[in-house]
């Protein structure tokens, strides 16, 4: 077997490592990882401005960054914020597991389209954690508060991945189904999402001690 | 009949605005970058697939040397964000709902009403359709209701994009790395070192190697999807539900998620990792997966115990 396109991989890893542009990166990988399959330099640049022409929807969202740079100038941010603010009690912690289990249950019933990093994270979760944070516990410092973010966006990810598959007409469920019927084993999707819900439980617990454990440290950190 | 052609003309659309709002503002890299991509949009179903090609190595080299840069466009200070938001309240919440709510209840109105047998939309295509109508009738209710300048939305738009940056189309690029290594047969070579390394006779050992394959397979790819076939073919079938007769449901959908914690610990799952932390202006990129690791690693370990207990010793 010829293991040379295993380059490719190599290429990423380090490039990656070494921090140099991710889209050198990734080109260079592709390219290297064909021409070292076989092909010649034309037909692998052919394969690449297909599969990225194939992919054009995944940049399509972009289009709804006019939309929220718009009520960001009229003060979105801000007002998620003064909700948080408003309220008696909020902690950052309360927040992010309420939301975490408001994103796994929308998702386990195919809503997964709620939610997201442009569209929520960023104008609505990211800043209402950030002020909830700071209500219990005072000015943070600047890494902390990069933290207290990074873990929103994170919240969103653990929330969508270990929700949806619960969802039986979803992509992954259907992919699973499909390589197991032509393996000879036909499947429900329903007999393969109700086995997403246990992993959906240990993430919730996981992920929800994890935040809370985070909203206690800030509390020592800023003392 | 709406096909993705229509978005991606939208998009393209977009991208020319913010193009020419690049170049008089004098950011020739930025101007360039999105140009291409507009072309991409526009054109690419049109052109050849070496030219689409050339549009990717010529976008990569102004990323790949520099040329992309923040922009700064005329905006709203702070004082007069908290004050406008102080006037419009919680109404200014509204807007922002328009988006999810078209795109989510419009897909369960089509799929589960007579409203499918229209054939409006491309089949399979709903959501993401639906999600462009929705960013227009939120564009519109927004630009009636706050009586913004011409230009603002566009502009406000331009800063989101200039502070993502090359990490704006990082996704769709990895997306086709992933079709050049399935081209390049990287799959089955995995798979093949895969199913080579597992040691006879025991089926703990095997669960824990196809369930690292999994996660170590994803974080190459950036994606499950591309794992999945993969390992399923090389140890899940023929080994674990074959060899040892386990049940086949566990072994796909807990594996798949196996796969999932792999993603939330790699950089090359940037829609999910590195997008967010450019969009949340961290100055770390990798500050997303850090806060991640910590939750994907127990989680995986309860995937392997969840794939032993439900698949074997339940099961048997």
């Amino acid at each position: 077997m010829n293991y040379w396109p295993l380059a490719g991989i190599a290429i990423v890893v380090i490039g990656f490592a070494l921090r140099f542009n991710p889209l050198m990166v990734v080109v260079g990988a592709a390219l290297a990882t064909g021409v070292l399959a076989g092909f010649d330099l034309v037909a692998v640049i052919e394969a690449l401005g297909k599969a990225f022409n194939d992919n054009r929807y995944i940049s399509v969202t972009w289009i709804i960054l006019p939309v929220i740079g718009l009520l960001e100038r009229y003060g979105l941010q801000q007002r998620a914020r003064a909700v948080i603010e408003g309220m008696r009690g909020a902690t950052m912690g309360k927040l992010l597991v309420v939301y975490l289990a408001f994103r796994q249950l929308t998702a386990a019933i195919g809503m997964k389209d709620i939610g997201g990093h442009p569209q929520a994270v960023r104008p609505l979760v990211a800043p209402m954690a950030e002020a909830a944070a700071e209500m219990s516990h005072g000015e943070l410092p600047e890494d902390e508060r990069e933290k207290v973010k990074a873990m929103a966006a994170a919240t969103d990810n653990v929330g969508l991945f270990f929700g949806e598959d619960i969802f039986f007409a979803i992509a992954s469920i259907l992919l699973i189904q499909g390589v197991f019927e032509s393996a000879g084993y036909p499947l429900t999707p329903l007999q393969l999402s109700v086995w997403a819900i246990p992993t959906a439980i240990c993430a919730f617990l996981i992920h929800g001690s994890r935040i809370l454990a985070m909203d206690r440290r800030l509390g020592r950190v800023s003392q | 009949m709406i096909t993705y052609e229509w978005l991606y003309v939208l998009a393209g659309a977009f991208f020319a605005i913010w193009s020419l709002l690049s170049l008089r503002d004098g950011r020739w890299g930025n101007a360039g970058f999105w140009a291409l991509l507009a072309a991409s949009f526009l054109l690419g179903s049109h052109v050849s697939e070496f030219v689409n090609g050339l549009i990717v190595l010529a976008m990569v080299a102004i990323a790949g040397f520099g040329g992309l840069k923040r922009s700064d466009p005329p905006t709203t200070g702070k004082e007069e964000r908290v004050a406008s938001s102080q006037r419009l309240g919680n109404r200014l919440f509204l807007p922002a709902l328009i988006v999810p709510l078209i795109a989510v209840a419009g897909t369960l109105l089509y799929n589960y009403t007579p409203l499918g047998e229209t054939a409006l939309f491309e089949a399979r295509r709903e959501t993401l359709i639906l999600f462009g109508i929705g960013v227009l009738v939120a564009l519109a209710v927004a630009m009636v209701w706050l009586r913004p300048p011409a230009l603002a939305p566009a502009e406000e738009g331009r800063r989101l994009l200039d502070s993502i940056g090359w990490a704006a189309i990082l996704p769709q690029m990895l997306a086709a790395l992933g079709a050049v290594f399935a081209l390049a047969g990287v799959g089955d070579i995995i798979g093949g070192i895969a199913g080579s390394v597992i040691p006879e006779g025991s089926v703990l050992l095997t669960v824990l190697v196809y369930a690292l394959g999994m996660a170590i397979f994803t974080m190459i790819m950036g994606n499950a999807f591309a794992a999945f076939p993969v390992m399923a073919a090389a140890i899940g079938i023929p080994l674990l539900i074959e060899g040892y007769g386990g049940n086949p449901a566990v072994i796909g959908a807990v594996g798949m998620l196996a796969g999932f914690c792999g993603t939330l610990m790699t950089p090359m799952a940037a829609n999910f990792n590195i997008v967010p932390a450019a969009l949340l202006e961290l100055r770390d990129q990798n500050a997303v997966i850090r806060q991640q690791i910590g939750t994907a690693l127990p989680l995986w370990v309860c995937n392997v115990a969840i794939i032993y207990v439900g698949a074997f010793l339940l099961w048997s």
